[in-house]
């Protein structure tokens, strides 16, 4: 086991060291001077000059990645062209409702999906399971941003019972805030919850066919207890591998989401940035994100292995 | 496979039903199932609607009209009008045009890519290395993210999207591919050939390729039902096709910003996404039972 996991932080370097020249090259990117473009048009020759200077643009480009790189090892994005404060700072300020709206997401896509999947797959080929399976594939094709507009219609709107959108943090109103996430946090965790459900059906049906669960049948264990104990177990192994890779999604439609209800996080935070032509803010942002999202992607693997002795050394 | 780095691999949805598998061939299969053929109708519809779109609307998509701003369905206007008195069903006909067109073209750019990088990783061990580590860095990101941060540099256009989705998209494929391609070249056929003397590029291309055809035809479809998604997010969001255009992402940003008085502006191009969306996700679980019946019981 030891020896896995550090072959797996060996192969994280690779991988980082792609996801830093992705974002780096992001400045270079752009069509021409990118200082010019971050300044407009009635910008003169020395503010660019300055702004260039200021982003170290003048330098050879491994220069400028080694710096940029070296910074981001300490957490240091560098300064904000807009906001007046480091990047660091301006994402530490809003990295709260973006990790909470994702972590509700995430409690709602296993409330929704595993119970449902479980469910589907026991009552395999039943209307239950059509109207289950109906439901998923449905959730899995509605855009989060979408269902967001939809949820905000219905229960903003229409009905007044909960606010279209805004933030409060939970030490301030745990009511307000728990009102406030509840439609965000639907609106990104359902199609999550589809494409979980799914799997749990099927990985539960491959399960339902072993010859253990058939014993504990045979042996007169009531159903609920050879599904919840016996079943359930081994079906959310391969779960777990969809639960890391939709961390990710829902990091990424969290984005989304938080401009649907303007919940100011790190995603609102990127969407605004892009009309200010903020690219440090932007970089620090998308870095810190995917940084995080191939860390959960690790430790569910790491998971993966812990949970299933017949996993092992699975080289790519 | 099963520990493999980080990824944001398109999930392949178990299939829809199971049990029986006939024994002929994938096209009378495919044409026996019901929901294949009311997906496959939709969008042929659909694609038609998108072709005909100057013949099939009944105004100019642009045509301002300030006489009848924000008004609700009715017999002239079947979806309503926008805020500055444009006919939003004519919108979202040319919006599906933007959709479909951006759908198939992230698709085909991103399979031939992807097929490439694939055949040649999994062919030869040299370039499997750096290339698959590309892959996976890229994969590293969220891909609505990665879209969005490309996005930001590139500002918003049509050609810009598909460009962003694109390098989004083509690592999946790439590794799809690739896993294809390992498996087809220990095969005894492929070291006949080899033995008959045929250069690697026909093994390639003649051998290994249509090996793993079936399933990129199934992933493709998948593709372009995420990049149509995608497509729509970063309108949305602005960072999209521009916003003048008539998109179904333009529209449901437009329309969020007069909810209050105007449900028609969003709850109509929402639909048209999610169907389309929908029936590619239903059209790609119906290719894959007809083209490949073993992957069913995954």
């Amino acid at each position: 086991m030891t020896a896995y996991i550090l072959r797996r932080l060996v192969l994280l370097v690779p991988v980082l060291l792609v996801v830093g020249v992705v974002v780096f090259a992001l400045v270079h990117l752009t069509p021409g001077d990118p200082a010019a473009v971050i300044l407009g048009d009635r910008a003169t020759t020395e503010d660019i000059q300055r702004l260039r200077g200021q982003l170290g643009l003048n330098d050879p480009l491994p220069v400028q990645f080694g710096r940029w790189f070296g910074g981001v090892l300490r957490l240091d994005f560098g300064e904000s062209i807009f906001l007046g404060e480091s990047v660091t700072a301006a994402l530490r300020d809003r990295v709260q409702p973006t990790l909470l709206l994702t972590l509700y997401a995430l409690s709602i896509q296993l409330l929704i999906g595993v119970p449902a999947g479980v469910l589907a797959a026991v009552r395999h080929d039943s209307p239950l399971d059509r109207v289950l399976t109906v439901v998923a594939i449905s959730g899995a094709a509605i855009p989060t941003f979408f269902l967001g507009i939809l949820l905000i219609l219905l229960f903003a709107v229409q009905l007044r019972w909960l606010p279209s959108g805004g933030y409060v943090a939970p030490t301030e109103d745990l009511g307000a805030h728990v009102q406030g996430m509840l439609l965000p946090a639907f609106a990104l965790g359902f199609s999550a919850a589809g494409l979980l459900a799914r799997l749990v059906r099927s990985s539960m049906l491959d399960v339902l066919r072993e010859d253990y669960v058939r014993t504990a049948f045979a042996k007169g264990l009531p159903e609920k207890l050879v599904v919840v104990r016996h079943a359930l177990r081994n079906a959310l192994i391969p779960a777990l591998t969809v639960i890391g890779t939709s961390v990710g999604a829902l990091l990424g439609g969290a984005v989304v989401t938080e401009t649907v209800f303007t919940i100011p996080g790190m995603g609102r935070l990127v969407v605004q940035s892009i009309a200010r032509r903020d690219y440090p803010v932007i970089q620090g942002a998308i870095m810190a994100i995917a940084v995080t999202y191939v860390l959960v992607n690790l430790l569910v693997d790491l998971l993966y292995v812990y949970t299933d002795p017949r996993v092992r050394l699975g080289g790519d | 496979m099963a520990v493999a780095t980080g990824r944001a691999s398109i999930p392949v949805a178990p299939a829809l039903t199971e049990g029986h598998r006939p024994r002929h061939g994938p096209v009378r299969r495919f044409f026996a199932n019901p929901v294949a053929l009311f997906s496959a109708g939709f969008l042929l519809l659909a694609v038609i609607a998108a072709l005909f779109a100057p013949l099939l609307t009944p105004y100019d998509p642009t045509f301002l009209d300030p006489a009848v701003r924000l008004q609700g369905p009715s017999a002239d206007h079947p979806m309503g009008t926008d805020d500055r008195g444009r006919d939003v069903l004519s919108r979202i006909i040319y919006g599906g045009r933007v959709s479909l067109a951006i759908g198939a073209g992230v698709t085909v750019v991103a399979a031939l890519l992807g097929a490439a990088l694939g055949l040649l990783s999994g062919f030869y061990p040299k370039v499997d290395t750096p290339v698959m580590r590309t892959m996976d860095g890229l994969m590293a990101f969220p891909s609505i993210l990665l879209a969005i941060a490309i996005m930001a540099s590139l500002g918003p256009s049509a050609g810009n999207v598909v460009a962003a989705l694109v390098v989004v998209y083509t690592p999946t494929i790439a590794r799809l591919v690739r896993s294809t391609t390992l498996v087809t070249k220990q095969q005894p056929f492929v070291e006949s050939a080899r033995a008959v003397g045929m250069t690697d590029r026909s093994i390639l291309l003649r051998y290994i390729f249509p090996n793993g055809l079936s399933s990129l035809i199934v992933q493709g479809t998948f593709v372009v039902a995420f990049a149509i998604i995608s497509e729509a997010s970063l309108s949305f969001l602005g960072a999209g096709v521009d916003p003048e255009t008539p998109t179904w992402g333009n529209m449901l940003r437009d329309g969020q910003r007069v909810l209050q008085r105007a449900w028609w502006l969003a709850l109509f191009p929402g639909i048209a996404l999610v169907l389309t969306v929908l029936t590619l996700n239903l059209l790609g679980d119906a290719l894959r039972d007809a083209l490949d019946p073993r992957a069913r019981s995954r």
